[in-house]
C-alpha cells in the first residue's frame, strides 16, 4: 500500500476545527441527547439536537477525543442546523462512503467542509475516529423515530 | 555462563527478523514492547521445528513422534519454571496468558476460598485483566475488591496498608511491574504485610518476568502469572506458578481430556498437577517456542538487558525533558521505573501522536492501555507510550524524539 501523507490528514481546517471547535457547550433547549464512546481509544462525544418538525433546529455537542474526531463532530454541527432529518441521514450516508473510500461521494457538494476530511479514509485505524460524530447523529435520529412512534 | 558484560545491541536486533523492515518507506522503530515484543530467529525455528518436524499429540501416543513432541513440551515446561526460580516444573501451569492464569486462580481457587464479607486487596494500577476476574469473583461470593491508591508519581500509597489488609483479606494479587507506567512495585513488602494476616498473594508478572529475574521462592508468594509473547515468546501461551500444595487442594479449571484419571458415569477423578488444569490439547508449539525464549533471554542475560533498559530509559527521559510541553507520568526514579515511558502532549492527543509517529516509521501505544483506572487517577483519557526492549537503541529513541517535535510542529 501507498503511503499515505500526513498533510492530506491533517489539513489547516481540520486543526482550526480542534483547536476551535464550533457549536461546543450545552444546547438548553434540545430534545434529544445521545452520549457516544469509542472505548478502545477514549473518545467521546455527547450530542445535543434541537428537533422540531422534521427539522434539526440546532445542535451543539461536548466531547473530548482527538483531532480527527472533534473536528469532524464540529464541522457536522455547523451543517446540520436547519436541515430536515432526511437530508441529515443522506449526509451521514454520505459522509460515511466517503470514509470507506468512495470517491464519487466526496463529490457531493452537501458535505460541505467535511470533504476536508476526506484524507482520513486513507487511514484505516482514524475512520472510527471520523464517524464518531455520526455515529451519535445515527442514534439520536432513531431514538427520535422511536419517540415519536411512542 | 556468559560473562556479564554490556549487551552487544547489533548483535541482539540481527537476530529479529522483524526488526529489519521499512514502515511507511522509513526503517522500523518498534516501540511497542509492553503489548507484544518481536521474536527472535531461535523462537520461529523452534516453532517451525516441531511442525516440520515432531508434530505430534502429547502424553498420548507410543509412538516416536509424540516422545519427541512430549519431551519438547515438558522440557520447555521445566526451562520456563527455572526462569521464575520454581524448584518444581510440576508447580508451572501452561496458559494462554496472564489472562487466563489469573482468571483460573479466580475460578479454581477463588470459587472454594471466599466468602462473603471476604475481602481482596488488588490496586488502581492494575491492568483490567487483575481487576475483572476479582470482580466477577466478587459478584458471586459476597467478597469485596478494595483498592491500594496512587500517588502523583503512579506509586502504590503504602501508608494504606496496614489499614487495607485486614483479617478478613484473603487475597493480594498485585502487578509486578506496571504495563501503563512502567511503576515497579514493592511486591516482597506487600505481599509480607498479606501474609502476615494469612492472606495469600498473586502477582501479575505479565511485564515482571520480561524484564527482571524473577525467583518466586525470594517472593515469598502463592501464584505467579506471566505471558510468553512479552518476552520473545508467541502469543497463547502463557503460565501460572503456583505452590503445589495450592495446586493439590484446588478443583479443576475445565473438564477434557488430558486432565483426568479415570473417568466414570457420575464422577471422574483428575490427573495429577498441573495436568489437572489443562484441559484439551495444550499449546504445543506455543509451549516449546516459550521454552526457545527464556534459552535466548538466558544466553544474553538478563542483568545485561536491564542494564541496557535502564541506559535506554535514563536517555528518553532525558531527552522527553527537553521537548516543551511534554508530561512524563510515572516514577521519576530509575529504581522504580522499568523500560516503559507514558507521556502526553500539549495540544495534540495521544492518537495524533501515535498516527503521526507512525507516519516516521515509529511504533507506539497510544490508548488507556487497558489500565482505565490509572487514566482516571491523572484525569487524562488516554497516553501515548513508548516500551523498549533488549533490541532498541538510543538512535531509536532519537528518531521517536524527532517524531515528536513533527507532532508539535503539526499541532502548535
Amino acid at each position: 500500500m501507498e503511503t499515505p501523507k500526513l498533510n492530506s490528514l491533517y489539513q489547516q481546517l481540520i486543526l482550526e476545527h480542534y483547536k476551535s471547535p464550533r457549536n461546543k457547550g450545552d444546547l438548553e433547549d434540545r430534545t434529544i441527547e445521545v452520549h457516544m464512546a469509542n472505548p478502545v481509544c477514549g473518545d467521546e462525544i455527547r450530542l445535543q439536537l434541537r428537533i422540531e418538525d422534521d427539522t434539526i433546529e440546532s445542535a451543539k455537542f461536548m466531547g473530548q477525543g482527538c483531532s480527527i474526531s472533534q473536528a469532524a463532530v464540529s464541522i457536522m454541527t455547523t451543517l446540520l442546523e436547519g436541515r430536515s432529518l432526511s437530508d441529515a441521514e443522506d449526509l451521514a450516508d454520505s459522509f460515511t462512503s466517503v470514509m470507506h473510500g468512495d470517491q464519487d461521494a466526496a463529490r457531493d457538494k452537501a458535505l460541505g467542509d467535511l470533504r476536508a476530511l476526506q484524507g482520513v479514509s486513507k487511514f484505516p485505524v482514524r475512520v472510527k475516529c471520523a464517524l464518531l460524530g455520526f455515529d451519535a447523529l445515527r442514534e439520536a435520529l432513531r431514538q427520535h423515530d422511536e419517540e415519536r412512534d411512542n | 555462563m556468559p560473562v556479564e558484560r554490556g549487551l552487544d545491541v547489533q548483535a541482539v536486533r540481527s537476530e529479529f527478523p522483524a526488526l529489519a523492515q521499512a514502515v511507511h518507506g522509513k526503517p522500523l522503530v518498534y516501540l511497542d514492547n509492553a503489548a507484544t515484543s518481536q521474536k527472535p530467529r531461535a523462537v520461529l525455528d523452534a516453532l517451525s521445528h516441531y511442525y516440520r518436524a515432531d508434530n505430534a499429540n502429547v502424553h498420548r501416543g507410543i509412538h516416536e513422534l509424540s516422545r519427541r513432541a512430549t519431551d519438547a513440551y515438558e522440557g520447555a515446561r521445566a526451562k520456563v519454571a527455572a526462569w521464575v526460580g520454581a524448584d518444581d516444573p510440576q508447580e508451572l501451569v501452561w496458559t494462554r496468558g496472564t489472562t487466563e492464569a489469573i482468571n483460573l486462580v479466580a475460578t479454581a481457587w477463588g470459587l472454594d476460598n471466599l466468602t462473603e464479607g471476604d475481602e481482596i486487596l488488588i490496586s488502581v494500577l492494575e491492568h483490567h485483566s487483575n481487576i475483572v476476574p476479582w470482580q466477577l469473583l466478587a459478584r458471586r461470593t459476597g467478597a469485596e475488591v478494595r483498592y491500594l491508591e496512587l500517588d502523583e508519581e503512579g506509586r502504590l500509597v503504602l501508608d494504606d496498608l496496614e489499614r487495607l489488609v485486614t483479617d478478613r483479606t484473603k487475597l493480594v494479587s498485585i502487578s509486578h511491574v506496571s504495563n501503563a507506567l512502567g511503576t515497579i512495585n514493592p511486591v516482597s513488602q506487600i505481599a509480607e504485610a498479606g501474609r502476615a494476616v494469612g492472606a495469600r498473594i498473586l502477582i501479575d508478572g505479565a511485564q515482571g518476568a520480561v524484564h527482571t529475574k524473577v525467583d518466586v521462592t525470594d517472593l515469598d508468594v502463592d501464584f505467579y502469572a506471566f505471558s510468553g509473547h512479552k518476552m520473545c515468546g508467541p502469543t497463547g501461551i502463557g503460565a501460572l506458578w503456583a505452590r503445589r500444595e495450592l495446586l493439590e487442594e484446588m478443583a479443576p479449571y475445565q473438564g477434557g481430556g488430558e486432565m483426568i484419571h479415570l473417568v466414570g458415569r457420575d464422577e471422574s477423578t483428575w490427573a495429577d498437577v498441573p495436568h489437572k488444569f489443562e484441559a484439551g490439547t495444550p499449546n504445543i508449539a506455543g509451549a516449546i517456542g516459550f521454552g526457545a525464549a527464556v534459552d535466548f533471554l538466558s544466553e544474553i542475560g538478563m542483568d545485561a538487558i536491564a542494564a541496557h533498559e535502564r541506559a535506554l530509559v535514563r536517555y528518553a527521559l532525558e531527552r522527553f525533558d527537553a521537548i516543551e510541553g511534554v508530561r512524563v507520568f510515572g516514577p521519576r526514579s530509575l529504581d522504580e521505573r522499568s523500560a516503559v515511558v507514558s507521556f502526553s502532549m500539549d495540544d495534540a492527543h495521544p492518537h495524533d501522536i501515535s498516527t503521526i509517529l507512525d507516519a516516521e516509521g515509529v511504533a507506539v501505544r497510544a490508548g488507556h492501555h487497558c489500565a482505565q483506572l490509572v487514566m482516571k487517577h491523572f484525569g487524562v483519557p488516554a497516553t501515548a507510550r513508548a516500551s523498549f526492549y533488549l533490541y532498541n537503541t538510543t538512535e531509536e529513541v532519537d528518531r521517536l524524539v524527532d517524531g515528536l517535535e513533527r507532532v508539535r510542529s503539526i499541532f502548535a
